[in-house]
């Protein structure tokens, strides 16, 4: 890890601190009230703050994961430096793909 | 450890927790399936246990974050220990509700 | 003198990277040290086993040794606080290539030392007058709290991210490069930044603690590593070092 790696992980991980937490609190909320998928999705659809909330969401936890993922092969497997970066890269990019795809499925109209 | 496990944990679960809200396209038929799915015992208890790892690096990483940006405390292996409480006691209390 | 006061069964390392544990009975002394047991075994049982140790009064740290798991400075270890049943486990210090027995070869340890740029940029002449460096000022602090490291190579061999991460510098070399960046005379603070930001450098540290846990002269290189990731963050920041 350098020090451009480790400025991205620390500044995602600061952001993502209070979505995680109003993350567990609407997981809480969401099992309480055993909402359907109609009760979730009336709230969601055409919401710009639901929009907001899990896209600054996605983008952060694909980079703070994509980087950890990174570490982890680095330090962990035989796949070192050029092609751990590559293969953080590879699943941060999967992991925004698939993240903007359900934030699209539960906002659009 | 724990932190790095929990991270990984994490991890491997986001892509399928993308899918399966992929599956809102549409008009919400599948996502309801799936919900009902998810009322099983076994997938309840696999939510406590996310509800744990979530938890558990999110007060691991602040950890990391004070010690690497505020003076030095001492006693910070007893802080680990009291964030896996907490997070335990979260993800019972989850469990809990869920149950 | 000596009181006899009952058998210790010591495993000691032999070989090089290849070798096994062999066991012999030591007997157990008051106010016995673990380099007394491994001295003992050289002397009266084995002439054959190397290890190394000079001061053995705790202030050169030569005889870090591997104790029952641990890097430990043997002559500072009683027997009676980690021979528990009557046992001991000694070895070599990890992280290092093993020369012979209980003996490593610090090479490395040392070139990542300057890699590091742990060494002195001096940015005066013999012809300037003396810099006053009052020693209560922060940076001189902070400098002060890590300047007692003695090359032990403790906190290195309890690492785990240098067991992980073969270009991971360690706690001690990066300590002193944390003196010297807090040093007001030095001038080669740039370099060095941008020389402990690379990969391998202080961001692979994962603040496990560990070697602030184990250092026999008590210092905190997880706080000094941790000072030297905010001050390379906020150089990068600022464009004075590249990733």
């Amino acid at each position: 890890m350098n020090v451009q790696l480790y400025v991205w992980q620390r500044l995602t991980a600061a952001v993502m601190a209070p979505l995680v937490l109003l993350h567990i609190a609407v997981i809480f909320y969401a099992t309480r009230q055993d909402l359907t998928a109609a009760d979730i999705l009336s709230r969601t659809r055409g919401s710009i703050a639901w929009a907001s909330y899990y896209g600054l969401f996605v983008a952060a936890v694909s980079i703070h994961a994509a980087i950890g993922v990174r570490n982890i092969l680095a330090e962990w497997s035989p796949l070192k430096n050029r092609r751990a970066d590559l293969t953080g890269a590879v699943f941060g990019l999967a992991l925004a793909v698939l993240g903007c795809r359900a934030i699209a499925a539960v906002v659009l109209p | 450890m724990v932190h790095r496990v929990s991270g990984l944990g994490l991890a491997i679960f986001l892509p399928l927790h993308f899918l399966a809200l992929g599956l809102a396209i549409h008009d919400g038929a599948g996502l309801d399936s799936f919900l009902r799915w998810s009322d099983q015992p076994l997938v309840k208890l696999a939510e406590g246990g996310l509800v744990f790892l979530l938890t558990v690096h999110l007060l691991g990483g602040l950890r990391v974050l004070v010690i690497e940006n505020f003076d030095w405390r001492d006693g910070q292996k007893q802080l680990a220990t009291v964030a896996a409480a907490v997070s335990a006691i979260v993800a019972f209390i989850f469990l809990v509700r869920v149950f | 003198m000596s009181d006899t006061l009952s058998e210790l069964s010591v495993s000691v390392w032999r070989g090089v990277a290849e070798g096994r544990y062999e066991t012999y009975t030591v007997p157990q002394r008051a106010s016995q040290t673990v380099l007394d047991v491994v001295t003992f075994v050289q002397r009266h049982i084995d002439p054959t086993l190397s290890y190394r140790f000079a001061c053995r009064v705790g202030v050169c740290g030569s005889c870090a040794m591997t104790v029952n798991g641990k890097p430990r400075w043997t002559c500072r270890t009683h027997v009676v606080k980690v021979a528990g049943g009557g046992r001991l486990e000694i070895g070599p210090l990890q992280n290092l290539p093993v020369i012979k027995d209980l003996t490593t070869d610090m090479e490395v340890f040392f070139e990542k030392w300057q890699a590091a740029k742990g060494v002195f940029a001096p940015s005066k002449t013999r012809h300037d007058p003396i810099a006053p460096i009052r020693p209560d000022t922060p940076a001189r602090m902070a400098a002060d709290a890590g300047i007692e490291c003695i090359n032990c190579g403790v906190c290195y061999a309890g690492c785990d991210t240098v067991r992980w991460n073969s270009e991971y510098l360690g706690p001690a070399a990066l300590t002193r490069a944390w003196t010297l960046v807090n040093d007001e005379r030095d001038g080669g603070n740039t370099a060095r930044l941008q020389a402990i930001s690379a990969s391998g450098g202080c961001h692979a540290c994962h603040s496990h603690q560990s070697c602030q846990e184990l250092c026999p002269q008590t210092l905190n290189p997880t706080a000094s590593i941790a000072g030297l990731k905010r001050r390379t963050a906020a150089a990068y920041l600022k464009g004075e070092i590249t990733a």
